[in-house]
């Protein structure tokens, strides 16, 4: 169907330029002057046509200097000069664009098209810019038809697919005049194989086009469904909708009287009050809803207001008719074909909705692990609960954006940033850790409330330095933009970036604990650490060191954040709570447990976003809920310690 | 003298402390009714009436704070959730009531005497058209009910440390995870009540607090006072009642908790039943004190559920001194007006030559800092001050002095 | 005579380590029985396990004339069926007084509501008096336990056993770090409260074994290894193995 559909466009293309060549421009202009003087949009279309269609090469010339009001008519002869204003009158050139001398300003009628003609032009013009020799032009002229596409757009697409020669630009236009005909083709054969044509495509372009096929109005009729409606689905009032809206929808098809609204039965009400009663009820008693309806209906008896409905007339008058859901689409052939193409296209996305739901989830994921790993070394490897964590965070999102005022280059200021922020934490945490939490271990309840004193004074005091608004730490260019898989599943290079460090967290966090001589001392402190003393370990410098490791990886993490999130005193105190979620759901002690937490919390977090996209506060909530419910079913985690040294 | 020592006497007599109390509240209260611009010589602003009627209400909170925390060992972060809560649900009457009397009187204005739908929906328009609403949500069932309300600002957030607590108990979640996971629940709460559909209009909250319905003749200066006195007597009758609770063998049961629950459970108390009853208790204290303190306040919202809010509420008690209820109300006064003090401006700044130390700005700086040197070097706070004055030393205990230290899972896991 | 406590076929392990290996016991409602047995022999486990602190793998302890199942009731519940603990190291509550310890271990109802009506009467105070002279703390009832002696402490949380009246009492290795006449006072008390309950004391020291004069249960493993009086039981070629061989 569709090759013979072709092949007859393509003897019409070839038909064409014979009889095009039958008049010059120059001709058909002079032929229809007063017209083009005075163009309306009715009459002039079979001109413009006729000028589009002669194949004369002035034709482009002329129609767009008369869209633009470059095309003049001299009053002495009628002759057409395209014509440009100068400081005393008209610079004239011929339709072949030669200087034709200059001419005053009343010797020119200047050619003022409205809206409706230029409109046509400019679709006369699409034929002349889809066919013009410049590739460039022409991919501008098929994104322009795409963005915005018309029924009058087909035909010059078609005409122009026989003589295109670059083969991506001939495979853009056959795109666009399938998508154009699956929507303005007179043709339901055509339309319908337009739309199977398409097969297992997935384009937002393609889904663009057939969902206003599928857009649906709702209906009301009196006895048997209308003919020709290409009916959806018939609608039962009750169950498909209610009845107040069934009756809205036949008062505005003008089948039944409107309803009365309160204001219109108080204003009807006010204008009728004779002697402090309307109809014959004391206004003072008109402070219920009943005794002003019994007061309008004596109104309604007596013919002083118009009758309302009543809700029995209401009840009756939905029950008398039928509705239904309407397409605006005709044709049934082709809404069943865009409704079969798009339920196809619907449960591919689905799928890669699902895909890039994980992507998401992986990336939220992975910022939780960062932001959690170093808490799940003080707090998971030490036992000691630090408040202050967050604001460590900060400090290494602050530490980024210091170094960028200095290093404007921007790869080279992160290169920079990430060292520094781990110097600048490590040292904060080693100093906390010397002057406060040293005193207080064995005391867990006393520790959270110390470091929460010091994480009220850096946030306040970075919020001296800093002040409150954001500070931007910018990316490098080469981590701007996404990888793009398809229209649906895409994720940007920083979120990739952001999983890689955490990854190479999670090695350096394993090499260190299980393969150096430091991960040896830090797991002897944890598990005994008066066998570990005697045994040669000085556990306050392990405690030191581990204190300000889990610092430092915290400062790293905070410029990781940074680069996504707004540098602000209050940036680390919104990581916080989760990050302790995280260490608590995966299971305290355990690298692995913080990882699974932190993907647990990520899916969790990602998938109720899923489910109520439109409320990211609600997600938050459900989330915490979750949480505090999981504990019950594991109190210690995804990942717990078994055992004896597990029980309390 | 064994025999008087621990026999019985009049609780009153165990508990001079008590008496103290309510003379000093009772003296506190009569001077400043004495100096109000109300009933006296207009020596106190009103808005100062009104500050140190809402500092009166966070000492009660932070008297429920010592109770849960100082005694019974369990830093709870929610307790201010609690707090907000019971703010919430008695402004709900406050406001509804208020737009009740605003609506009638614009309707009455309109020719005919409004039905009641009417009243309803211009209510609804006129408290929820800031968030587009225009229907009264579910929760505003009662509204129009002050008893009903009341009722409500204890069994609401009752009922949610009720169910929380017997969860977190249940699986004996203790020491700090507790503590987080209360935190959790705050912010659970507070994110929560930013939504706009959550029915308690977002983030605008509850505002106009501060005029009773049904009194628009009453000024605000006699307003504040009647507030000022409630939040006096409720103070008072909750000083009295803990003091109470802690001083038989109840106190007794749940500073063991303390000290050693799993010891507790071995002498056959249910821990854990007494931890809900704690907190439960706890919890309805806090929110009669929040239900006391958001009128005077005039307005409430979502960020006064922030879990910071809660922090603050256990650095006044650490500050003042846990484990005694006198100390709970010290830390809470002098530091929430200290606070205001520092935060209202009217501290003057102080110059160092190349840098001017501007107190709005520095005061959460030195408060974080001189919380972290009390934890450090006066675990008894202000209320440890007492003790010298009294030439008292506490015995020399081997165990850990003030609270549950012991008490955290991890702490056992690592000594096992 | 019918057991007041019986084990039976209990397994428990831990990380794949049998702390506690197909273990049955049993004992009678007035008697008095020792279990020794090496390091990591079970002994604790067996107590975590009748107190409800650990719950086994498999098997079933009951407890009473009406055979209770211990096993789904919290610690508590089974404290309150009567059966009474004691920690190795002395666990009283040090902020308290002594008076304050031994009258919240008093036989009451422990429920929070009835806690907290709860006033103190003659007779709770004459009772609590009786206990501090039967532990002889007589004269110590108003300080703070804190301020005890180590020996003082092992007597309050006898005391403290005895005040919770439980028909059962497990104690862990009473006699460590206590002086001689302190062991001969605890010694006394141990046989004296098997008299009228069940006592099961846990020992590593046989010498005060040899003092209580008593059925002894040698653990290894997890498991019974013999039963039977002291000399029975050290004549045991197993057991002397087990300890010598051992070290």
């Amino acid at each position: 169907m569709r090759q013979l559909f072709l092949s007859l466009v393509t003897a019409l293309l070839v038909a064409l330029p014979g009889l095009a060549l039958a008049q010059s421009a120059v001709d058909i202009l002079d032929a229809n002057r007063a017209l083009v003087e005075k163009p309306t949009r009715a009459k002039i279309a079979p001109v413009i046509s006729e000028l589009a269609a002669s194949g004369d090469p002035v034709a482009a010339t002329v129609l767009a200097a008369w869209a633009e009001k470059g095309l003049g008519l001299r009053k002495a002869d009628g002759t057409f000069f395209l014509i440009e204003k100068t400081a005393d009158g008209w610079a004239l050139r011929d339709l072949t664009g030669a200087e034709a001398g200059v001419a005053a300003s009343s010797d020119i009628v200047e050619l003022r098209p409205n809206a409706g003609v230029r409109g046509l032009i400019a679709t006369a013009l699409v034929q002349f810019t889809l066919s013009d020799p410049d590739p460039a032009k022409r991919a501008a002229a098929l994104v322009s038809i795409a963005r915005d596409p018309e029924a009058a757009h087909l035909e010059p697409l078609r005409a122009s697919l026989a003589t295109e020669v670059d083969p991506a630009l001939k495979a853009q236009k056959d795109r666009l005049e399938r998508l154009l005909t699956l929507r303005f083709d007179t043709d339901s054969a055509a339309r319908v194989a337009a739309i199977e044509g398409f097969g297992s495509d997935l384009g937002l372009d393609l889904r663009a086009a057939l969902n206003p096929l599928l857009a649906t109005s709702r209906v009301a009729y009196a006895g048997d469904l209308p003919g020709g409606a290409n009916v959806a689905r018939v609608l039962v009032p009750g169950a498909d909708l209610s009845e107040a809206e069934a009756y809205d929808l036949l008062v505005a098809a003008g089948m039944a009287p409107a309803r009365l609204t309160v204001e219109e039965a108080r204003a009807a009400l006010l204008a009728n009050v004779v002697d402090g009663a309307v109809g014959g009820v004391p206004v003072a008693e008109l402070g219920t809803q009943a005794a002003r309806d019994r007061a309008y209906t004596a109104l309604e008896a007596a013919g002083a207001v118009p009758a309302a409905a009543t809700d029995a007339e209401v009840a009756a008058a939905v029950a008398a008719h039928g509705f239904a859901e309407v397409y605006a689409e005709p044709d049934a052939q082709v809404t069943a074909a865009a409704k079969a193409a798009l339920d196809g296209i619907a449960l591919k996305v689905g799928a890669m909705q699902t895909a890039d739901l994980a992507l998401d989830a992986v990336s939220l994921a992975s910022i939780y692990f960062l932001a959690a790993i170093g808490l799940a070394i003080t707090f998971g490897v030490m036992r000691v609960i630090n408040m202050a964590h967050g604001e460590f965070i900060m400090m290494g999102a602050y530490t980024g954006y210091v170094v960028q005022l200095f290093i404007t280059n921007y790869t080279l200021s992160i290169l920079v940033a990430l060292p520094l922020a781990f110097a600048v934490t490590f040292a904060a945490g080693v100093a906390m850790e010397r002057l406060v939490i040293r005193h207080l271990y064995k005391r867990p309840l006393e520790t959270l409330l110390a470091t929460f004193g010091i994480s009220i004074a850096l946030q306040q005091i970075a919020k001296n330095i800093f002040g409150t608004q954001a500070r931007p730490l910018t990316a490098p260019a080469w981590l701007d933009g996404a990888l793009t898989f398809n229209d649906v599943v895409s994720i940007s290079y920083i979120r990739i970036a952001i999983f890689v460090l955490a990854m190479l967290f999670l090695l350096f966090f394993l090499w260190l604990m299980k393969r150096t001589r430091l991960g040896l001392e830090v797991r002897a402190v944890t598990q005994n650490p008066t066998m570990a003393a005697s045994m040669g370990i000085n556990p306050d410098r392990i405690n030191m060191l581990t204190f300000g490791l889990g610092s430092g990886i915290a400062g790293i993490a905070g410029v990781a954040i940074g680069l996504f999130a707004k540098v602000t005193s209050e940036l680390g105190s919104d990581y916080i709570v989760q990050s302790f979620m995280t260490v608590v759901v995966g299971g305290v002690g355990n690298i692995w447990g913080t990882l699974a937490g932190a993907f647990l919390i990520g899916t969790l977090q990602k998938g109720i976003e899923w489910l109520n996209p439109s409320n990211t506060l609600a997600a938050q909530t459900y989330m915490i809920l979750f949480i505090i419910l999981f504990i019950q079913f594991r109190p210690r985690g995804i990942i717990a310690l078994k055992g004896r040294a597990a029980g309390d | 003298m064994t025999r008087q020592s621990f026999t019985e006497r009049s609780f009153l007599a165990k508990n001079p402390s008590v008496l103290w109390f309510i003379l000093i509240l009772a003296v506190f209260t009569l001077g400043v009714t004495v100096l109000s611009e109300a009933y006296g010589v207009a020596f106190l602003s009103t808005s100062f009436v009104k500050t140190l009627g809402k500092t009166l209400c966070l000492c009660l909170v932070a008297l429920a704070m010592d109770l849960i925390w100082g005694y019974a060992g369990i830093l709870s972060l929610g307790h201010m959730a609690f707090f907000a809560l019971g703010g919430y649900m008695l402004g709900m009457w406050l406001m509804y009531a208020r737009t009740e009397e605003i609506v009638v009187a614009a309707l009455a204005q309109g020719g005919l005497p409004a039905t009641p739908e009417e009243v309803r929906q211009g209510i609804a328009v006129q408290i929820f058209g800031v968030v587009g609403a225009s229907e009264l949500p579910a929760i505003w069932a009662f509204a129009h009910s002050f008893w009903a309300q009341m009722a409500l600002v204890v069994l609401v957030p009752g009922g949610l440390a009720l169910v929380f607590g017997w969860l977190a108990f249940r699986s004996r979640v203790t020491g700090v995870y507790l503590s987080i996971l209360t935190q959790a629940m705050t912010l659970a709460l507070a994110l929560y009540l930013f939504q706009n559909d959550s029915g308690l209009r977002g983030n605008n909250g509850l505002s106009g607090l501060q005029n009773l319905p049904g009194l628009s003749d009453a000024s605000q200066d006699a307003v504040s006072m009647w507030f000022f006195w409630g939040s006096a007597l409720a103070l008072g009758l909750g000083y009295v009642l803990l003091s109470w609770v802690v001083s038989g063998k109840f106190g007794s049961v749940i500073r063991a908790i303390r000290d050693d629950e799993q010891r507790v459970r071995f002498l056959g108390y249910s821990v854990e039943g007494y931890k809900l009853f704690v907190f439960t208790l706890t919890a309805v204290i806090a929110a009669i004190a929040g239900a006391l303190y958001y009128p005077q306040a005039g307005i409430i919202n979502p960020a006064e559920l922030a879990p910071i809010a809660s922090i603050y509420l256990a650095v006044w008690v650490a500050i003042g001194g846990r484990g005694r209820l006198y100390g709970a109300v010290i830390g809470a006064a002098f530091v929430s007006l200290l606070s205001s003090w520092f935060t209202g401006g009217r501290a003057p700044s102080v110059p160092l030559g190349f840098y001017t130390v501007n107190w709005v700005d520095w005061w959460l700086v030195l408060l974080g800092l001189s919380f972290v040197l009390v934890t450090l070097f006066a675990p008894k706070g202000i209320g440890g001050l007492f003790d010298l004055w009294q030439g008292l030393r506490g015995p020399d205990r081997k165990g850990a002095p003030l609270g549950p230290d012991d008490g955290a899972l991890m702490e056992k896991e690592a000594r096992e | 005579m019918s057991a007041l406590l019986e084990v039976s076929g209990v397994s428990v392990s831990f990380d794949g380590f049998r702390a506690i290996n197909n273990l049955s016991f049993s004992i009678g409602p007035a008697e008095l029985r020792a279990i020794i047995g090496p390091n990591g022999a079970g002994k604790t486990t067996f107590m975590d396990i009748v107190t409800g602190k650990t719950r086994p793998d498999s098997g079933a302890v009951t407890f009473g004339e009406r055979s209770v199942s211990l096993l789904s009731m919290s610690e508590a519940q089974i404290a309150r069926a009567g059966i009474g603990r004691k920690f190795q190291r002395p666990t009283v509550f040090e902020d308290q007084t002594v008076a304050e310890n031994l009258t919240m271990a008093l036989k009451a109802h422990r429920a929070p509501w009835r806690v907290l009506f709860w006033r103190e009467g003659a007779v709770d105070r004459a009772r609590v008096e009786a206990l501090a002279a039967e532990v002889g703390l007589a004269d110590a009832l108003p300080r703070k336990s804190g301020e005890l002696s180590h020996g003082q402490k092992q007597w309050l949380e006898i005391g403290m056993l005895l005040a919770q009246e439980p028909r059962l009492l497990l104690v862990d290795e009473p006699a460590a770090g206590m002086t001689l006449a302190e062991r001969e006072h605890t010694t006394q008390l141990l046989v004296e409260m098997a008299k009228t309950r069940a006592v099961v004391v846990v020992e590593h020291d046989m010498d005060f074994v040899r003092r209580l004069d008593c059925k002894v249960t040698v653990l290894h493993e997890g498991a019974v290894l013999a039963e039977g009086s002291l000399d029975h039981v050290t004549k045991n070629q197993q057991v002397i193995e087990v300890y010598l061989g051992r070290g």
